[in-house]
């Protein structure tokens, strides 16, 4: 056998922090070969991150590592950090989360890929270092690169600069890539294009990668083994196809059970894994799941379990004692994890058309001004945010709006939220139209019958506030004798399934879920019939997420509650979802009932989103088609005079001339079976 | 100076404990423990604090121990240097340095106090509210602290003190005024981010009215700045006020404060060094102590500063 590229043995390290030592990695170990994709999952402060900085080099000073890391069959812990970067340069490359940090804004991507060339070559001459840059810039799909390679960083969109960092990546010839969340900031048609770029990568430099990522379906689509990470420690470790198949730890069988699937229409209630990580700090001699997991036993509590070979494969690897009692997720004949139940809703069967609205939007339109100048603005153009969207809600209705960022899902909500009169058009909430509303105290009035939750839970909530109070907040402004704000927080906080003897503490004091679960008490204490969510699970980690989807989903029966949602991630709004709409560039592309739109997508917009997402089972997803679109988002302040898509469309490039000549010059208007299944393609 | 991050409370964006005590928790340390500890770490802050809590202690405990009275004149001892009984000395006219020195204490203590707070809460206030409100009360708050900031703000101080007569309460009045638009524009800057944070918008579609957003939502979530503002505060106005009664527009007799002390005694400092170098050093030991502080609470405060990280 060859020696691996990378080789970390026992990897430790350490952090003093307030509260005491922080153990952030506590004895990792893998190999990673030539041309070979180790995946490494894990929820967030699982210790991924400090993981790949301890491999690179990169932690604080203040940091302690142990263990070995041999690279090439050098070691390179205990090396000089001119040591470090002059192994770096010649043949380890790094891609991070945010391309923006990892760029310097202040020189040219052509002066960044050339250096980074003549750093790994001294001997190559300044005429061709730049020919090569180019080169690289147009196979990392970067177009017209003889004009773009004197562009700076920020000229640039996200997606583009994470290609030019990937084109930095690949100019010193690497031996190994380490990748961190590297499509985390992205959206997924351009994580799809990133993804496959990598691939490239990796083929074109013959690399070992080592892929740091949350996301199960990007694990399934990209690497051979994986490392399932928790609490500092690998608590399982094997190939792709045998951890997804055969999954012996709880911890991760808990964290596929928790994802919603974007293939699978079915909807029965996800699994969550109850609690959040422990802190690692003083960490006891047990297994650190322990708290958290539905089958410890006391045999679990006695001694950390160690990485040890399950089920007779020296290659799959599991840190749990009763992993040999454990087959595909099921202990004998019960799943690991007890299935929740969700009570089925009175009003489903009551017909659409006879459910009372509880928001209609008419023909909602925003455009802002596009200011030039520093000193007195000057007018110089508009962005059309948002072109003429209609819907309605229906009570115990969920609808969501999807759509990369950009596209205008925040604009709509706000503008709604606003009860901002529409020129044009109407919003009218339960049968009230904004447009009617005089003065403060109608407005209020209305409020309490729309509430909003958002997508952070950390800044939605004031930290300087108890949870009583962040509570509470709306019921003193609605006028609530304060003698019944007490109970009704009592009452909202266990409507969440937070205790409400913890009322009284900051927020900080919360998890991230548990600070969600605030939020949404908070959006509740009203009494709102609708429900505004923003991306309101998209900064949790995918086992908390599970929770709080399953108690949207709760409420939403129990309270009769309609709920306006917007999500990128099109696996949770097909869970959660009853009706959705595709957004692309500020309009409707497709919208209608949620299965009829993912079973059937018309769209060629929404197909490509579609097929882009990952599926977290790695046999499906190597079969799958992806429709990789190319190019970005154009820009929204750009006088589009056809089909918005057109730049992009993969169908356009399949048509004739004269089918052409409709997506160019005529704007395609929502059309197909209405109120069922409608989109705006003219082709389709 | 202190940037949007120094504001960013350091446990509130980090590593949270969840409530329900899982095997391995730790109890987290409380937000003002961590603030206490990271102050007391820093050695010239704590002495600061020491000797601000002295000078404190002596202005007001003080006149218990003086033996004359500070308007009293004591005619057999003329500009007499320190002695058993005169601590301090006395002046030409007879008075006791001494008891002058404690009730000059006092009056700049009391300035300065009022000066500090009134600068706070009128810089808090505007430049929350114009960074909230936006639109027309923004551009009329940032127009007046504009015009504040070019006008020859010293020589009005001076003119307005002058007339006053010498009553200290008009000297600090006027010493807010002339203070309080520099921290306003500070705090707006800060503010206009904390505007869009997303608890800001949240209270506003539930309703809440502006002005209640103002002082729930925004002053308390500058409160740090305000805290290093305020001592930061007492240190200018005490030099302010130094300034302007050692130039003969502050304090006037029979009032004193350690400005007019110092105004007098420097006009004997050869004569009669005791006179100036008493209330100057309670003067620098005043300020050196407070900027000290400062110092200290900016650091404890920050989670991004030095101090912050060690453990
Ligand atoms: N410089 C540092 N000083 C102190 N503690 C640190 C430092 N860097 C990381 N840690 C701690 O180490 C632990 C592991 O962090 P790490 O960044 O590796 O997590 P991660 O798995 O990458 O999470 P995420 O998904 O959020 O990126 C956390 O508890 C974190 O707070
Ligand atoms: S060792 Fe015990 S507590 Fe840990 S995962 Fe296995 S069964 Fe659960
Ligand atoms: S109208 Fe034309 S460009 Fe637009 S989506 Fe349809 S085929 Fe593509
Ligand atoms: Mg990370």
């Amino acid at each position: 056998m060859t020696t691996p590229v990378l080789s970390v043995r026992d990897l430790t390290v350490s952090f003093p922090s307030e509260a005491g030592r922080v153990d952030a990695v506590r004895g990792v170990s893998f190999d990673v070969g030539q041309g070979r994709t180790l995946g490494i999952v894990g929820e967030s402060g699982s210790g991924k991150s400090v993981t790949s900085l301890a491999v690179m080099g990169l932690l604080d000073d203040n940091a302690r590592v142990g263990g070995s890391v041999m690279f090439e069959g050098q070691e390179l812990l205990g090396r000089t950090d001119a040591q470090m970067s002059k192994i770096r340069g010649n043949g380890i490359s790094m891609i991070f989360q945010d391309p923006l940090t990892s760029l310097t804004p202040v020189f040219s991507v052509g002066d960044q890929i050339v250096e980074a060339l003549t750093i790994h070559d001294a001997r190559l001459s300044r005429r061709a270092a730049w020919d090569r840059a180019v080169e690289l810039l147009r196979l990392v799909g970067i177009p017209r690169p003889q004009e773009r390679v004197k562009s700076f960083p920020h000229e640039f969109s996200g997606g583009m600069r994470q290609r030019v960092v990937i084109a930095i990546a690949m100019a010193n010839n690497p031996r190994l890539i380490i990748a961190d969340e590297p499509t985390t900031a992205l959206d997924v048609t351009i994580q799809a294009q990133i993804l496959d770029l990598i691939k490239t990568a990796q083929r074109e430099t013959g690399a070992a990668v080592m892929m740091i990522t949350h996301d199960m379906g990007v694990v399934a689509n990209i690497a051979d083994d994986v490392i399932v990470m928790y609490a500092g420690r690998p608590i399982e470790q094997a190939p792709v196809d045998t951890l997804f198949a055969d999954t012996r730890m709880p911890y991760s069988i808990g964290l596929l059970g928790a994802i919603p699937r974007v293939d699978k229409s079915e909807k029965r209630p996800l699994v969550p894994i109850k609690g959040s990580p422990p802190l690692l700090v003083d960490l006891p001699d047990a297994c650190p799941f322990a708290a958290r997991c539905p089958i410890v036993t006391d045999a679990c509590l006695t001694a950390e379990p160690e990485l040890v070979a399950v089920g007779g494969h020296a290659d799959h690897r599991a840190a749990c004692v009763r992993a040999e009692e454990i087959r595909a997720g099921r202990l004998g004949d019960d799943p690991v994890y007890p299935v929740p139940e969700v009570p089925a809703s009175t009003l489903e069967t009551v017909p659409r058309e006879l459910r009372k609205p509880t928001l209609e939007v008419e023909n909602l339109t925003k455009t802002f001004p596009l200011l030039k100048g520093s000193f007195r603005k000057k007018k110089v153009g508009e962005v059309h945010a948002v072109k003429g969207v209609s819907f309605d809600i229906r009570e115990g209705e969920t609808m969501a709006i999807v759509g990369e960022s950009g596209s205008g899902k925040t604009t709509t909500l706000l503008q709604i939220m606003d009860f901002a009169a529409q020129d044009d058009g109407d919003i009218r909430i339960v049968g009230t139209s904004v447009a009617d509303l005089q003065g403060g105290r109608a407005e209020r009035e209305l409020r309490r019958d729309v509430q909003i939750v958002f997508q952070d839970p950390v800044g939605s909530l004031d930290p300087r506030m108890t949870v009583f109070d962040v509570v509470a907040e709306p019921l003193r402004t609605v006028g609530m004798p304060a003698a019944d704000v007490g109970p009704r927080v009592d009452e909202l906080m266990d409507l969440v399934g937070l205790d409400p003897a913890h009322s009284d503490r900051f927020p900080a004091a919360f998890s991230g879920g548990q600070r969600q679960r605030i939020g949404i008490a908070r959006a509740l204490a009203t009494n709102p019939k609708l429900v505004v969510l923003d991306e309101p699970v998209s900064a949790l980690d995918v086992s908390v997420q599970a929770g709080v989807i399953n108690l949207l989903d709760e409420l939403k029966v129990r309270l009769g509650l309609s709920y306006l949602f917007v999500a990128h991630d099109l696996s949770v709004v097909r869970h959660i979802a009853d009706r959705v709409a595709v957004m692309y560039l500020g309009s409707f592309v497709e919208h209608g009932d949620v299965d009829a739109v993912f079973d059937d997508p018309q769209h060629p917009y929404t197909e490509a989103l579609l097929s882009a997402i990952p599926v977290p089972d790695p046999v499906v997803e190597r079969g799958r088609e992806h429709i990789v679109l190319t190019g970005d988002l154009p820009s929204p302040t750009d006088t589009i005079t056809g089909c918005a898509f057109v730049s992009r469309c993969p169908l356009f490039q399949t048509l004739d001339e004269n089918e052409r000549v409709a997506c160019e010059t005529k704007v395609p208007a929502l059309s197909g079976r209405t109120g069922v299944h409608v989109n705006a393609c003219h082709h389709r | 100076m202190a940037t949007d991050s120094s504001m960013v409370d350091p446990l509130a964006e980090g590593e949270p404990a969840p409530p329900v005590a899982a095997p391995g928790d730790r109890r987290r340390l409380s937000k003002w423990r961590l603030y206490s500890r990271r102050f007391a770490r820093n050695r010239p802050a704590v002495a600061g604090v020491v000797i601000f809590v002295l000078l404190v202690a002596f202005a007001l405990l003080g006149p218990l121990f003086a033996r004359y009275d500070h308007v009293e004149l004591d005619f057999l001892a003329l500009s007499d240097p320190p002695s058993p009984e005169h601590w301090f000395g006395t002046n030409n006219a007879g008075n006791d340095l001494y008891a002058m020195v404690v009730v000059g204490l006092q009056r700049s203590l009391l300035i300065a106090v009022v000066v500090a707070t009134g600068t706070t809460i009128l810089s808090a206030v505007i430049g929350t509210a114009a960074a909230y409100f936006g639109g027309r009360v923004e551009r009329v708050s940032l127009f007046v602290i504009h015009f504040l900031m070019v006008a020859p703000t010293f020589l009005l101080l001076a003119m307005m003190s002058n007339d006053s007569g010498g009553d200290w309460r008009v000297i600090a009045l006027v010493l807010i005024l002339v203070s309080w638009f520099f921290q306003a524009r500070t705090i707006w800057t800060l503010s206009l981010s904390l505007r869009e944070r997303e608890f800001v918008h949240a209270a506003r579609y539930m309703g809440v009215p502006g002005m209640r957003i103002v002082l729930r939502h925004l002053i308390p979530n500058i409160g740090s700045l305000l805290v290093i503002n305020f001592t930061l505060g007492v240190v200018g106005a005490v030099m302010a006020e130094t300034g302007l009664s050692f130039l003969g527009f502050g304090v006037k007799l029979p009032d004193v404060s350690l400005g007019s002390l110092i105004g007098i005694g420097s006009s004997s400092i050869s004569s009669a060094p005791w006179m100036f170098y008493f209330p100057a050093a309670a003067l620098t030991l005043l300020t050196v102590s407070m900027a000290l502080v400062a110092d200290g609470l900016r650091d404890a405060l920050d989670p991004t500063s030095a101090a912050g990280g060690r453990a």
